[in-house]
């Protein structure tokens, strides 16, 4: 999911295992997990999937799967792979770590299983460079947002971001890993050289269409070649500091959010629903241009945020599209959507312009 | 003669392939082909500007590109604007009736809403998981019931009783069909029927949610099917405006915004009727270099390649400062 491996590739290695990263997501992870899967389930089960039986191949003998609670059908994705694999005769080892509140006796046991190589002192040390490194994976990522639309030649943000990843893993000391943060962040911040006010597009919807590139077929990378800054409303290092950490000491209340959405959501839908909602409703406030919606085709709390985003969108006056994704997900569609959507913003913003300029001209007579 | 001065539309889409001609000051058509695309675009599109070249003496101002083949057109002819369908439809309408609020647009392969207030789009969908309710599906149920489909929308005007024919998705809505006939329903009926179910299918799918308000204009090529406008009508109470060149109307607003473009103090780059008598031709394979397995694809004019596209990592990509020693031999 994104670039949450470099951070677990971290905190695996210092724990004394030895950590097999798939590789990237392509159309033969795709392929494979499509195959193995129940048609009807989402596209991050498939992608799991094929990410697992890439894995395997490449030698993997346990895998580490969140579970988890609530409307989402995340919660027995693992115990769904674990059949799957089962069915596929992979003699694997899966540890599901459920999240803490629910259980914690269990999720202790699990984790300590984790630990018996090297200690809990291990964790702790592992804990922090994972820390560290996905606080700046996510920093630079956030740059790249401000950077890609500003960029002299098409394609240089995204490619100073892939040296920097791959920098920042192979970096093992917190010092290391904060003076490289540091350098490469400056680095794409200078890419910016490009002048002029580029549209400003909000991302919400479901975490991992978000964070995925390949799943959500490059959208930032897409709307930033069309000259789009935008905004990730999910990221990583809140996610899990509201819900693995303050969570599970039951400190984290969503009641920022549920004060957002009045009106629109009364609470928890599932998955990031509640989220996509506030977050639009957010985004109007900060006066973006527009907001783009992505999900999962058969994500129900995704859907259930679709609907309530037209009202959202009807009483804000802002441009709002969902855009559904799976394995069909045909490029030429995709394209022309986010096209369409970006020349809608264009012409609005122009409007707007031309009449701000016709009401000055009017007060000013 | 002297030539007329004009600007050149072009919609490759993926049934027909459409060529307009504008008036260089006035904006009207003066010349506009419809051709069937086939699934062959290159000889489709090399066909219609040979007609248009050979018809007068044009002076192009500017030249723009839509529909799904928008970028191999802008590659052969030169286009100055490249723009999406949604975009070129909605100028073209506009251009047509300035203060159109709805935009019911129905093509081969896909159908689109699109809402504008003030003159700006402000709402769009395309029809999402399923094809059904396009144009193909008009033409392959015409073909089934051998009727030419030129003829379908006036059958199904004739008709008394529409039969009530499920239409959420292509394979059922034909099992349907074919099960109404087996009952003994008339022609006219099952055609009209077909019309209603089209209709309802499209607002219940694309029209989901979206305020649909008058002035309403029809257009894509199933606007030429008199039993889609009636049951449009029916359907939604309003008076539906069908434009007189419905049918082109997305090359006609590729042209429109070529104007735009040209009009900012752009220079064209549109490479003459004479494109038609080059030899054009395609290659592709499979780029094994990764396992993303892209599907490249090479579009070559007269030996020499002109564009290289597919790739997700963009190793084949032609930059315009290239020289030709440095173009990538593709095979």
């Amino acid at each position: 999911m994104g670039n949450c491996y470099i951070a677990l590739e971290a905190l695996l290695l210092e724990m004394g295992h030895e950590v097999i990263v798939p590789p990237t997501c392509t159309k033969r992870t795709l392929n494979l997990g499509t195959k193995y899967s129940p048609e009807s389930a989402c596209l991050p089960l498939k992608i799991n999937i094929g990410n697992f039986l890439e894995a395997i191949e490449l030698g993997a003998e346990g895998i580490i799967m969140a579970g988890g609670s609530g409307p989402c059908r995340f919660g027995y994705y693992a115990e769904v792979q674990r059949e799957i694999l089962t069915d596929l005769c992979k003699d694997i080892e899966i540890i599901v770590l459920e999240p803490p509140k629910e259980n914690f006796p269990k999720f202790r046991a699990q984790l300590s299983r984790l630990f018996a190589t090297k200690g809990i002192r291990s964790f702790t040390r592992g804990a922090q460079f994972a820390w560290e490194k996905l606080k700046v994976a996510e920093s630079l990522e956030q740059i790249t947002h401000v950077s890609r639309p500003r960029e002299a030649i098409q394609g240089q943000t995204s490619q100073a971001l892939e040296g920097a990843l791959w920098r920042l893993r192979s970096t093992s000391t917190v010092r290391g890993i904060r003076e490289l943060g540091q350098l490469e962040c400056d680095h794409i911040r200078s890419l910016a050289v490009r002048a002029g006010n580029p549209l400003k597009i909000g991302i919400v919807g479901e975490i991992y269409t978000v964070l995925e590139p390949f799943v959500n077929l490059d959208l930032e990378e897409r709307l930033g070649h069309l000259g789009v800054e935008i905004k990730r409303t999910i990221n990583l290092v809140e996610w899990i500091k509201h819900h693995l950490i303050l969570n599970s000491l039951r400190l984290y209340k969503d009641d920022f959010l549920r004060q957002k959405a009045k009106g629109y959501l009364r609470g928890f839908v599932g998955g990031h629903g509640l989220e996509s909602v506030a977050h639009a409703v957010m985004l109007a406030e900060e006066k973006y241009d527009g907001v783009i919606h992505i999900l999962p085709f058969t994500c129900m709390p995704e859907i259930v945020a679709q609907s309530v985003l037209s009202h959202v969108s009807y009483d804000f006056k802002i441009p709002i599209m969902s855009l559904v994704v799976d394995e069909h997900t045909g490029e030429a569609g995709f394209q022309t959507r986010i096209e369409a959507f970006v020349d809608l913003l264009e012409r609005n913003c122009k409007e707007e312009k031309q009449i701000d300029e016709t009401t000055s001209c009017l007060s000013g007579s | 003669m002297k030539p007329h001065r004009v600007y050149l539309g072009v919609d490759l889409g993926s049934v027909s392939t459409n060529l307009v001609l504008l008036d260089g000051d006035t904006l009207k058509l003066v010349k506009k082909i419809y051709l069937r695309t086939q699934g062959q675009p290159i000889t489709a599109l090399t066909q219609g500007m040979a007609q248009l070249g050979k018809a007068s003496n044009w002076d192009v101002l500017g030249v723009g590109a839509t529909g799904s083949a928008r970028q191999l057109a802008e590659v052969m002819v030169g286009a100055d604007v490249t723009k999406n369908e949604i975009t070129a439809h909605a100028v073209a309408a506009s251009h047509e009736i300035a203060v159109v609020r709805t935009i019911l647009e129905i093509g081969g392969q896909d159908s689109k809403i699109i809402l504008l207030r003030d003159g700006v789009v402000t709402d769009f969908a395309m029809n999402t998981v399923c094809a059904a309710g396009t144009g193909s599906f008009l033409d392959q149920q015409a073909s089934r019931l051998n009727i030419p489909i030129e003829d379908f929308g006036e059958i199904a005007l004739k008709s008394g009783h529409p039969v009530r024919i499920a239409g959420r998705c292509t394979v059922f809505a034909e099992s349907d069909m074919i099960h109404k006939q087996q009952l003994g329903h008339g022609l006219p009926d099952i055609l009209a029927g077909l019309c209603t179910a089209m209709v309802r299918n499209y607002l219940n799918n694309v029209g989901k949610g979206k305020e649909i308000a008058d002035p309403i204009v029809f257009q894509g090529g199933v606007a030429a099917n008199q039993g889609m406008r009636k049951a449009f009508k029916e359907a939604l109470s309003m008076d539906v405006h069908v434009p007189e060149h419905f049918d082109v109307m997305g090359a006609l607003g590729a042209a429109i915004l070529s104007k735009e473009f040209i009009a900012r103090g752009n220079q064209s780059h549109f490479l003459g009727f004479s494109m038609a008598e080059s030899t054009y031709q395609t290659t592709s394979f499979e780029c094994e270099d990764c396992p993303n397995h892209c599907e490249i694809i090479n579009i070559i004019k007269d030996g020499r390649s002109i564009a290289i596209w597919g790739s997700r990592c963009g190793k084949f990509a032609i930059k315009q400062e290239m020289k030709l020693e440095d173009i990538p031999v593709v095979v």
